[in-house]
């Protein structure tokens, strides 16, 4: 009942950290440094907000003529799908991503173990992707309705894919695994001592889960369902085959449209409410409740056997969910992609597709580490701030998550706007930047990138961190640890799972985003999300289907990595 | 420091003069003319592609750092826009103003139109009689064509261009009674291929759309089974927006860039344009074959200036939303 029973994996750990935490410090008057602490927290929070700010600045001056014309026209109606479409992607990826987590984790059925890696894959798949493929085959005129029309009749009923309802599967298909990997992980690492012990005192196996749990799952699935609501907010893609009618399409279409940079961010700030509004409902769906495990790191949920049909069927649900995100979308683009290398006009750029992995897997890779550095230094900020610091520390943490709510471009101005602003001011004091810093660098990337993409190993290192219990924290530090030692020798190696889940989320999302790198990108600088975004949005999906693939296979590293971890951090109990 | 290695070898030729550095709106078969043109010239081309807008917000926002020698978009309303915000350097070039008619340049040379893409009517032959083909844009607005049309989304540039230009003939009260029309009509889908597959197959029996889409199409198919009308022939012509470009104000290399404008302009018209299948800006120059023999040459273009729609994009934008077209 120690702090020293970290993972049973990787072998060696455990002894050498409990080896570690044997050599006991006497404690040292080291208060005055927490107020580091806070004030990282603080410094992160104002690199995220500045370039936003600079935008936000427009709206003291608003031009209330488009914002009224808007709000008279086209506005509510945008209000009310974009409700429409968040609620129904939460949960549609919730119902997704817990019941499969669930159905993997806590159960034994042919080909359980593999589906248990295998459903993460979706992660790779871009939802704009997804989306062009599903518009081109099931679409009206994709050939599954020309078949049908000639099988029944031109006026045949087909289920209207181009619609609200087509977008909401499009979604939770590509997003549910962000509530799938932290459900599971949640699982893995500590549901499984509460569940055991309810089923001991007499509760069915679905008691236990729904009142056991479920509740121990809240944290990980709230963190999961607002990164989904997140990306489904921001997106303007996959919404416009759609036809649907999002704020974040309004923002886009008054600002290409109307040339009207100000009355765009007076609709952002909408899209920026919702966020909020995203954010409270994580709080309240994450509940008061904290459930630090007893025994410093749970067990994983025991999983049952399931026999006979209901072994099948759940080997079908498993089936279907992957072919209809993941597999079968991959089969049309190898498709594409194929006959494309068989015609005439193959891809003139092939030759320099390694250059373009190479650019995308820089970005992606500095981003993660950028990304999960300062998310464990700001979620520790909460646990080693002094307590008067507390909850202006919650304030800076929830502030730098605000970047993810934030459209790309709008966020890829907002640095360039700051950066240019710093470069001045430094001229100014005789220290100019050189011009590749100020605008179009890989660095000026790299920060609009972690501006965007902070809030999703923001929640993961949160959801994981949550699981450490707070007394296991005092405890070291009453023994004398310091901040860094306990985060190091404790916290890191609990929270390894999440801290990994964090890094792969971010990765996987940096590799797939698009408005920014064709901002901010240096001269020359080229990534396979270019690459297929200059096909796409010239509807040369045939073509696109290549870099696509590219993305997907490149995406899917990381995920792998992943899933590896999560297997193994779920032990022998498989 | 290794992201600092990475951004100075990204920012290759800093030190070279003969380098034109574009944002580019346009992303089709650039790379066949700049390779082209810096065989002829020795001078390098680098490029960065992105949208019209957020390229000239770029550009914009990096004021004389800016590292962009020539801007080129994809529609009139960021050139004039982008000169109204004094992006661009005014040239003097008369190999440019003669290369160009004056409709289809900034009135101050800051921009010069240099490929042509209509914008008009297209139909299934099988679901439209003969005698009911529709002619113009206005027609497609009646009731008779409830139900039957498939028209592209607000959010899309070459529709802004399109309404502007009604308002611009019409004025605003006759351009809401047509946009009105047309969205009753109309299903609104939201690419120019996705309405051409959708005519084809009988989803609707009519559209509008640039003409190089479904040239695109009919190179891959030359029986792809819809037909196009040059609008409004009868009266001011057919819509038709332009792809062009200019030099940016704090060019580093003003000089090559004006030289590679002056290419673009008139040797590299059909490097240029035919690879998207484009009608040349310069009238000197020939189109390529597959589009002068299915859609002809010889059809009258509304002259309308291109600064002149451009300027009326966002008043475009506002009225469709008003119209309740999505």
């Amino acid at each position: 009942m120690t702090a020293t029973e970290v993972p049973p994996s990787p072998p060696g750990a455990t002894r050498r950290d409990s080896a570690r935490l044997d050599r006991v410090e006497r404690p040292v008057g080291d208060r005055v440094s927490d107020r580091s602490w806070p004030t990282a927290a603080w410094v992160t929070a104002l690199l995220v907000v500045t370039p936003i700010a600079f935008l936000a600045t427009s709206i003291l001056d608003p031009s209330t003529d488009v914002w009224r014309q808007q709000w008279e026209t086209r506005l509510p109606g945008q209000l009310i799908e974009t409700v429409v479409l968040l609620v129904g992607v939460a949960v549609g990826s919730l119902a997704l991503g817990t019941s499969l987590a669930w159905l993997t984790a806590a159960h034994r059925f042919p080909g359980s173990r593999t589906f248990g890696w295998l459903l993460i894959a979706p992660l790779a798949m871009p939802s704009y992707v997804l989306g062009f493929v599903t518009l081109s085959v099931v679409g009206f005129t994709g050939p599954l309705q020309g078949w049908w029309r000639d099988q029944f009749g031109a006026d045949a009923w087909f289920p209207p894919v181009r619609s609200m309802g087509g977008a909401i599967v499009v979604f939770s298909l590509v997003l549910y695994p962000y509530v799938y990997v932290l459900a599971r992980a949640a699982l893995r690492d500590q549901a499984g001592t509460a569940y055991e012990t309810a089923r001991s005192l007499g509760a069915g196996p679905v008691e236990a889960a729904r009142r056991v749990v479920l509740p121990q799952l809240r944290p990980a699935i709230a963190a999961g369902v607002a990164v989904v609501m997140m990306e489904t907010l921001t997106d303007f893609a996959t919404v416009q085959y759609f036809g649907v009618d999002t704020i974040s399409v309004g923002v886009f279409r008054i600002w290409r449209g109307t040339f009207d940079r100000d009355a765009a961010s007076e609709l952002a700030t909408l899209v920026l409410l919702c966020a909020l509004g995203i954010i409270g409902l994580e709080r309240l769906l994450r509940g008061r409740a904290r459930f630090g495990q007893a025994a410093g790191r749970g067990s994983g949920v025991a999983p049952r056997p399931l026999t006979g049909a209901r072994a099948w069927a759940a080997s079908l649900a498993c089936v279907s969910v992957l072919g209809l995100s993941f597999g079968l979308p991959v089969a049309q683009l190898v498709a594409w992609a194929a006959k494309r290398a068989s015609g005439d006009d193959g891809t003139p750029v092939l030759d320099r597709f390694l250059e373009f992995l190479w650019h995308s897997l820089q970005l992606a890779t500095l981003t993660a580490i950028v990304c999960v550095v300062v998310a464990v230094v700001v979620t520790n900020a909460r646990r080693f701030g002094r307590d008067g610091h507390q909850s202006s520390v919650g304030l800076a943490a929830r502030l730098t998550a605000v970047g993810y709510a934030v459209p790309g471009p709008v966020v890829a101005i907002g640095v360039l706007l700051a950066l240019v602003a710093l470069d001045d001011a430094l001229e100014a004091v005789g220290l100019g930047l050189p011009g590749v810093v100020a605008t179009g660098s890989f660095l000026g990337l790299v920060y609009a990138y972690s501006v965007r993409f902070l809030a999703p190993a923001l929640n993961a290192v949160e959801a994981g961190l949550e699981q450490v219990p707070d007394d296991v924290t005092a405890s070291a530090r009453s023994l004398g640890r310091r901040p860094h030692q306990v985060i190091g020798s404790i916290h890191l190696p609990l929270a390894r799972t999440s801290l990994a889940t964090a890094a792969v989320l971010v990765a996987v999302d940096a590799l797939k985003e698009l408005p920014i790198v064709l901002l901010l990108r240096p001269f020359g600088f080229e990534t396979l999300s270019v690459w297929t975004y200059n096909l796409a949005s010239e509807s040369r999906f045939e073509q696109a289907a290549l870099p696509a693939l590219a993305i997907i296979a490149v995406a899917l590293v990381p995920v792998a990595l992943l899933s590896r971890r999560l297997e193994n951090a779920g032990g022998g109990r498989g | 420091m290794a992201t600092l290695a990475f951004a100075s070898a990204a920012c290759t030729g800093g030190g070279d003069d003969e380098v034109v550095r574009v944002y580019s709106g346009r992303h089709y078969d650039l790379e066949t003319a700049f390779t082209q043109f810096s065989e002829e010239t020795g001078i390098s081309v680098e490029f960065r592609t992105g949208s019209d807008a957020e390229l000239r917000e770029l550009i914009e926002a990096e004021g004389d750092e800016t590292e962009a020698d020539v801007y080129l978009t994809v529609d009139a309303g960021n050139l004039a826009i982008g000169a109204e915000a004094g992006l661009f350097a005014p040239l003097e070039s008369e190999l440019l103003t003669d290369a160009i008619p004056a409709e289809l340049r900034d009135p101050d040379n800051q921009w010069f139109g240099l490929t042509l893409r209509a914008r008009t009517i297209v139909y299934n032959p099988d679901l439209v009689a003969a005698d009911e083909v529709p002619t113009t844009y206005e027609e497609l607005a009646e009731p008779e064509w409830e139900g039957r049309l498939c028209l592209r989304n607000s959010s899309n540039v070459y529709t802004q261009s399109l309404v502007a230009s009604l308002i611009a003939n019409h004025g605003e009260d006759r351009a809401l009674e047509i946009v009105e029309g047309w969205a009753n009509n109309a299903e609104i889908l939201s690419n120019d291929v996705l309405i051409l597959e959708s005519i084809a197959d009988g989803l609707c029996d009519a559209g509008i759309t640039n003409h190089y889409y479904l040239a695109r199409l009919l190179a891959d198919d030359p029986d792809f089974g819809v037909e196009l009308v040059w609008a409004n022939q009868e009266n001011r012509g057919v819509h038709v927006n332009i792809s062009g470009g200019g030099v940016t104000r704090y060019a580093d290399n003003p000089d090559l860039a004006q030289e590679f404008l002056e290419w673009l302009a008139t040797d590299g018209q059909s490097a240029f344009v035919d690879g998207n299948h484009e009608y040349p800006a310069n009238p000197s120059v020939e189109p390529e074959a597959l589009i002068a023999e299915a859609f002809g040459t010889d059809f009258l273009r509304d002259d309308l200036s291109a600064s002149t729609f451009g300027s009326l994009n966002a008043q475009a934008v506002l009225l469709m939303d008003s119209a309740g077209y999505r």
